[in-house]
């Protein structure tokens, strides 16, 4: 390397130490990367592939995997084959030709649904209370304030299981057990407090100069909300409800707890993949996928924001 | 700037701007708070409650009809001399020690390390980003499948570095050794956390600072304990701070991954309380349990706080 040894700002270190750097950081990477890369190559393995000992990188790719995911199929005796008619569809066909034969859908799409019904039901109301309350200890003096805003941050810090306790016995009561508009509910209650935290660090980022000037000429304080602040906040908004629908679809306590099937969604579901002698590997590893490809578009539009929602907003950069 | 708000005023809906028109900023204010508390009463603050009261009971959800009798502080009384909760708070500090060490030191590290801006930083922090975004109950289900001894991933790993067989030790099966599964799968998961955190605090540092201590020709050393270590001391104590509150309420992933087992030895406080709870269906006793670990860290955390205010201050 010829990089001459005078004068390095701090700010720019010197392009050995960025050598040393970034083969440390790509090394810490790539390995913290493996577990996920396996999962999804896991997925298109055949279940015999995917427990052979010792483990196999090279293997010829299947969907087999996916396909179990998505039917439920038993075994039956090579007669009781032989007098089928042959397989209408390549995934028939696949199935046929492991001795079994497909008795229906399974469970994965509804639970699938679920996930994205309670998700975006419970985001959506998160956001729109959490909005006008922020807009509200943003701009105006609420008195206690403060403890307001603790009290609603203090929430978080339960244990989900001992909040689930009261839950389980409120819902009962209700009728809302394992019901979609229940788990709408609490999970709109756990996110509010974080889209109140969030969302008053982008209100109090508005100048407030915008909606002053707006009530100056004519508008009232409630066409200045929705005319002026609203479209300013849309940024925050959105990150916002992408922290809300990213806790609401990776939930598990409250779903394992207090839903049983009609409203459960993908988390509670996915351990319980079962195959022929334990979990069916290549197909939990294929309802791992699909249930995280979601969240790595998401990782990937929310990195400005990330920090301040994984923060609650007391880091802000 | 007038024609814009007649236009937008042209534009409110009638009934809307009628009826909210003449509100005051007061009633505003009031308005737009009462839906999130109202909410937050009732599915936070009254089911606390009724776990309070419930503490005091010997209720048991599973007998809705039976007699429901006050034992007074009889359950917090069996609950503070029962070795088994003991236990498993004892697991519990051993687990949010531990992970919140590794996540420290590597998360730190790391930052350190991306801080210098090497190209391609921004893609790979990206990529080490990604555990943390995972559902803990779907991480801690199939990490099952990578530390199963002889078909897992990890075994083979760490047979391929050291040589050891790898069927030769097991991590979630083995008592010594199933405490360091659920910390190393932690530390997996969260470690981008703290490092997204500290690098913040490395970036909020001012480059003068590092060329007035280059101008009196302090040693990296010096420069790492006299201006680095302080200025991201309160982002370090932040990360420490939410970490241990997670931690300490974990459920998910170490559910999933040992269920508290092999035996009791990764059996952590929450999941104490889910088999009181939803097992042998003590409910009386677990909303007892549940009040004492909500206080513990509802307590701490705001000790910490003025802890962390103070730092912040200096």
């Amino acid at each position: 390397m010829n990089t001459p040894v005078t004068a390095h700002s701090v700010a720019e270190p010197s392009s050995r130490s960025k050598l040393i750097a970034s083969v440390l950081v790509v090394t810490y990477a790539v390995i913290t990367i493996l577990p996920l890369l396996w999962i999804f190559l896991t997925g298109f393995k055949t279940p015999p592939d995917s427990i052979a000992y010792p483990p196999r990188i090279l293997f010829e790719p299947s969907v087999e995997g996916y396909v179990n995911l998505f039917t439920t199929r038993s075994r039956q005796t090579p007669e009781f084959l032989a007098s089928l008619p042959p397989p209408q569809t390549w995934y028939e066909r696949l199935v046929r030709s492991r001795n079994m034969v497909i008795g229906g859908p399974s469970k994965v799409v509804p639970r699938f649904l679920n996930s994205m019904i309670i998700g975006f039901g419970s985001t959506f109301l998160a956001v729109c209370f959490g909005t006008i309350a922020a807009y509200a200890f943003s701009r105006f003096r609420v008195p206690l304030a403060d403890d307001l805003l603790f009290f609603i941050l203090s929430t978080r810090m339960m244990p989900p299981i001992a909040v689930a306790i009261p839950i389980y016995l409120m819902f009962r009561h209700l009728g809302l057990s394992d019901t979609k508009l229940g788990m709408i509910l609490l999970y709109t209650a756990v996110n509010v407090s974080l889209a109140v935290w969030l969302l008053k660090g982008f209100m109090d980022e508005i100048p407030r100069e915008y909606e002053e000037a707006a009530m100056v000429d004519g508008y009232t304080r409630l066409q200045a909300f929705f005319k002026v602040v609203l479209p300013q906040a849309t940024t925050g908004i959105a990150a916002t409800a992408i922290f809300c629908l990213i806790f609401a679809w990776n939930e598990y306590a409250f779903a394992v707890l207090l839903t049983s099937g009609e409203a459960q969604t993908m988390p509670p579901f996915i351990p319980f993949i079962i195959g022929e002698g334990g979990q069916d590997w290549p197909a939990v590893a294929a309802a791992t996928t699909i249930f995280f490809i979601p969240i790595l578009c998401f990782t990937i539009l929310l990195r400005r924001h990330l920090l301040r929602g994984i923060t609650f907003g007391a880091v802000r950069k | 700037m007038s024609t814009l708000a007649e236009r937008a005023v042209a534009r409110t809906p009638r009934r809307l701007a009628l009826r909210f028109g003449g509100m005051s900023d007061k009633a505003i204010a009031w308005l737009f708070i009462t839906p999130s508390v109202l909410l937050l009463l009732a599915i936070n603050i009254f089911p606390l409650l009724w776990t309070i009261q419930l503490s005091f009971t010997n209720y048991r959800a599973n007998r809705p009809n039976a007699v429901l009798r006050y034992v007074g502080l009889d359950n917090y009384r069996d609950i503070l001399t029962d070795p088994e909760v003991w236990h498993a708070m004892q697991t519990t500090a051993h687990f949010v020690l531990w992970s919140i060490a590794l996540e420290l030191v590597l998360g730190f590290g790391l930052a350190l390390l991306i801080n210098r801006r090497f190209r391609g930083h921004s893609f790979w922090t990206t990529v080490i980003l990604l555990p943390m975004m995972l559902s803990p109950a779907v991480v801690g289900n199939f990490w099952t499948f990578l530390l199963q001894p002889q078909i897992g991933l990890f075994n083979s790993g760490i047979a391929l570095v050291t040589g050891v067989d790898p069927s030769s030790f097991q991590m979630i099966g083995d008592v010594r050794l199933a405490p360091w599964a659920i910390i190393m799968v932690d530390t997996w998961m969260w470690t981008p956390y703290v490092m997204l955190i500290c690098l913040a605090g490395l970036r909020s540092i001012p480059d003068y600072i590092y060329e007035a201590a280059e101008v009196d020709r302090a040693s990296a050393l010096r420069q790492f304990w006299s201006i680095t270590l302080p200025m991201v001391m309160p982002f370090l104590m932040l990360a420490i701070l939410f970490r241990a509150i997670e931690n300490f309420k974990m459920f998910d992933m170490v559910n999933l991954l040992t269920s508290g087992g092999p035996g009791s030895t990764t059996e952590v406080a929450s999941i104490t309380l889910k088999r009181e709870a939803f097992e042998k269906w003590r409910t009386g006793y677990s909303s007892a349990l549940a009040i004492i670990l909500f206080v513990t860290v509802f307590g701490a955390a705001n000790i910490y706080v003025k802890a962390l205010n103070r730092v912040k201050q200096r």
